[in-house]
């Protein structure tokens, strides 16, 4: 198991230090060596090595998990329908879209799956969107979000049916849901990815993910194992479409009661009631750094941000001044988002506070410093003052949206 | 109070680029740190077991010198540390990660708790924590922003969400994982350094944690990275120039249809 370099092979040509992403070759005497503790498997030096001198015994990942017959029983690709109050989020629809193309491609039914109290008028949701199949379990413990019940619920149903692709969003309850499950049935997950595809011949699902803060991006698969599993980022994908004239099969789902109990208990949903906070759903953010100078002038932004129908995110820098609490903070230790405008206002631009923003559609950067590094990836810049040039804007945009 | 921490080592910056010539890694003298996340669910563990006693023991899984992060978290007051570490766990994935530290949990024996951070800053999965907890057959709490109150046999913790927060409580042994809010990290005191020096740190193989040899490293992992890239890089745009008249027109012309179609 694992990886050598087979010595009679090896003509010390270096391709493969070249190759190695991690660092982890070097070449003594004229032979490639590779530092087992840095090496991370990933056979880039593989593929490089001309002589064929690099021996990577993937298989036995694939040996220890299905076998062809087995992987081929699984079929279809499912939507994680997550609801909050009862309705569908909206990165549900994002799911349905992308879900639809990659179903299409492997040739099978798209599918939604739908826990709550009474899913009600929020099922034509799911079938003008694209569902062909609506699996629903309606039970009032399952009213809002629990670890123990949800996943034990969701991964009885896939192992019942066996579905080849599981998609949620990667929201605070996908994260939290999905691992667990992927844990449970022992398959492979691959966390908030910005990207899907479809190799047909392997049916395989290529899931590309940023990691270490954006700066880089990794394809994943799951081979051997089914469902393959991912949770995705909000705001990537496009929403699918609705289509009033789509049908789909309703399938309801029974439970016995005892599988739904919880060993830990919701006693209270706390609403923090700022109109303008929830980030991820955000399509347009007004972020405030530490030109910002103080608490007080957070609410130029929450003028504009309102004007705009936005919420109000923040930089490290202003968050540790005690200026905004932390839940608007964006950034490598705050959240992540995905808008289709970010407007950073005294914000410099350091490489963490980019990590989190870094993937907005339109970036506007207003700040006084005509070096500030937000200025490398802004779309549009302005240099000037922000004093000055966000109540202009938002007066500007209140006359423009007839506000 | 038997507290367990999981914790990774991880580059200190994130500030990691592909050398398009030569495909590899940039990591400029990046040194090693623990991962931030963690060193909230350290502080939280030291401040629960401040109030209601105990131990707590850190452990890792990672190569030997990993070693170096059991260390500063006994320097900031932790009473043991496991280092995990062997040659077969190269290239494993999220799941068999859990797998791993979860038999090393069940070789520690007692545990009321178990505390890891939201995430890791290098892969940013935050996938193990749940997976331990399934592992372990308890009850899971992500995202804990504040933990209310604490004893041997209940738990009772807010858990942060998109829009607010939930009241959830739970009976002991569970596993949380914590989020920047829940508190601030205390620096490490000289005595500490000086018992991190001299501290024993057990160090146990696969076989010492009685793992299964199919359930570890790259073939006990489902998922395969088959390709690292960089994003396509995103060039600066355009300066927009003029009184700040000007340049406020000049902005909502850009973006006002864009404003429109979001309503």
């Amino acid at each position: 198991m694992g990886i050598k370099v087979l010595k009679d092979k090896c003509s010390g040509c270096k391709l493969c230090v070249k190759a190695c992403p991690f660092t982890a070759i070097s070449i003594e005497d004229k032979l490639a060596v590779i530092d087992l503790n840095k090496c991370t498997l990933c056979g880039a030096c593989v593929d490089a090595c001309k002589p064929g001198a690099i021996l990577l015994e993937k298989e036995t990942a694939v040996a220890h998990g299905l076998s062809p017959e087995q992987l081929s029983q699984y079929r279809d690709v499912w939507v994680f329908a997550e609801q909050k109050n009862g309705i569908v989020q909206s990165v549900v629809f994002e799911l349905l879209g992308k879900g639809r193309e990659l179903a299409d491609k492997l040739g099978v039914k798209l599918c939604a799956v739908y826990l709550g109290e009474n899913i009600g008028d929020q099922l034509e949701q799911l079938f003008w969107r694209g569902a062909d199949i609506v699996y629903v379990v309606e039970f009032p413990k399952l009213k809002n979000y629990l670890s123990g019940p949800y996943s034990k619920v969701l991964a009885e149903l896939i192992e019942e049916h066996k579905p080849e692709i599981v998609l949620c969003g990667a929201t605070s309850v996908g994260r939290s849901l999905i691992p667990r499950v992927a844990a449970t049935i022992g398959s492979g997950l691959t966390a908030d990815c910005t990207g899907l595809a479809i190799e047909r011949e392997r049916r395989l699902l290529l899931q590309t993910r940023p990691a270490f803060g954006g700066n880089i991006m990794a394809t994943i698969i799951c081979p051997g194992h089914r469902p393959q599993m991912a949770t995705v980022r909000h705001k990537v994908m496009p929403e699918a479409v609705i289509d009033k004239s789509l049908k789909a099969r309703i399938i309801k789902k029974y439970i016995a009661e005892d599988k739904i109990i919880s060993r830990t208990k919701l006693v209270d949903v706390v609403r923090e009631v700022e109109p303008t906070l929830n980030l991820a759903e955000a399509n347009i953010i007004v972020s405030g750094g530490r030109g910002l100078q103080g608490t007080d002038n957070f609410k130029l932004l929450q003028d504009l941000a309102l004007a705009l129908g936005g919420a109000v995110g923040a930089s490290r820098a202003a968050v540790d001044s005690d200026w905004i609490p932390y839940s608007h903070q964006v950034g490598q230790t705050g959240k992540t988002v995905c808008p289709k405008i970010y407007i950073a206002c005294g914000i410099s631009g350091q490489i963490q506070h980019l990590a989190g923003m870094l993937s907005s559609e339109v970036i506007i950067a207003i700040n006084r410093d005509p070096q500030a590094p937000i200025f490398n990836i802004a779309t549009y810049g302005i240099v000037g003052d922000l004093f000055e040039v966000v109540p202009a804007l938002t007066a500007k945009f209140k006359q423009v949206l007839n506000k | 109070m038997d507290i367990i921490v999981c914790i990774k080592q991880v580059p200190e910056t994130t500030d990691i680029k592909i050398d398009p010539k030569t495909n590899t890694l940039i990591r400029e003298g990046a040194s090693n740190i623990i991962n931030p996340y963690d060193m909230y669910a350290i502080e939280e563990a030291l401040r629960i077991k401040e109030k209601a006693e105990g131990k707590v023991t850190v452990i890792t899984m990672g190569p030997p010198q990993a070693e170096s992060a059991i260390r500063e978290a006994i320097s900031l007051g932790c009473d043991e540390g496991v280092l995990i570490t062997d040659r077969a766990f190269a290239g494993s994935d999220t799941l068999a990660t859990s797998y791993i530290l979860a038999k090393a949990i069940r070789k520690l024996g007692r545990v009321d708790l178990v505390i890891c951070g939201k995430q890791a800053m290098d892969g940013d999965t935050a996938q193990v924590g749940p997976g331990i907890s399934v592992q372990l057959d308890i009850p899971q709490i992500t995202y804990v922003k504040k933990v209310e109150k604490i004893d041997k046999n209940f738990a009772r913790v807010e858990r942060m969400t998109e829009e607010g927060y939930e009241i959830i409580e739970t009976p002991l042994p569970c596993l949380f994982t914590v989020v920047k809010e829940i508190n601030e990290p205390r620096l490490a005191s000289l005595k500490g350094k000086m018992r991190a020096k001299k501290a024993e740190i057990a160090i146990w193989s696969s076989e010492d944690i009685e793992a299964d040899p199919e359930r570890v490293g790259l073939g006990g992992s489902p998922t395969q990275v088959i390709k690292i890239f960089s994003p396509p890089p995103r060039k600066g745009g355009r300066i927009i120039e003029g009184s700040t008249e000007e340049v406020v027109d000049n902005l909502t012309d850009i973006l006002k249809d864009i404003v429109k179609g979001c309503e």
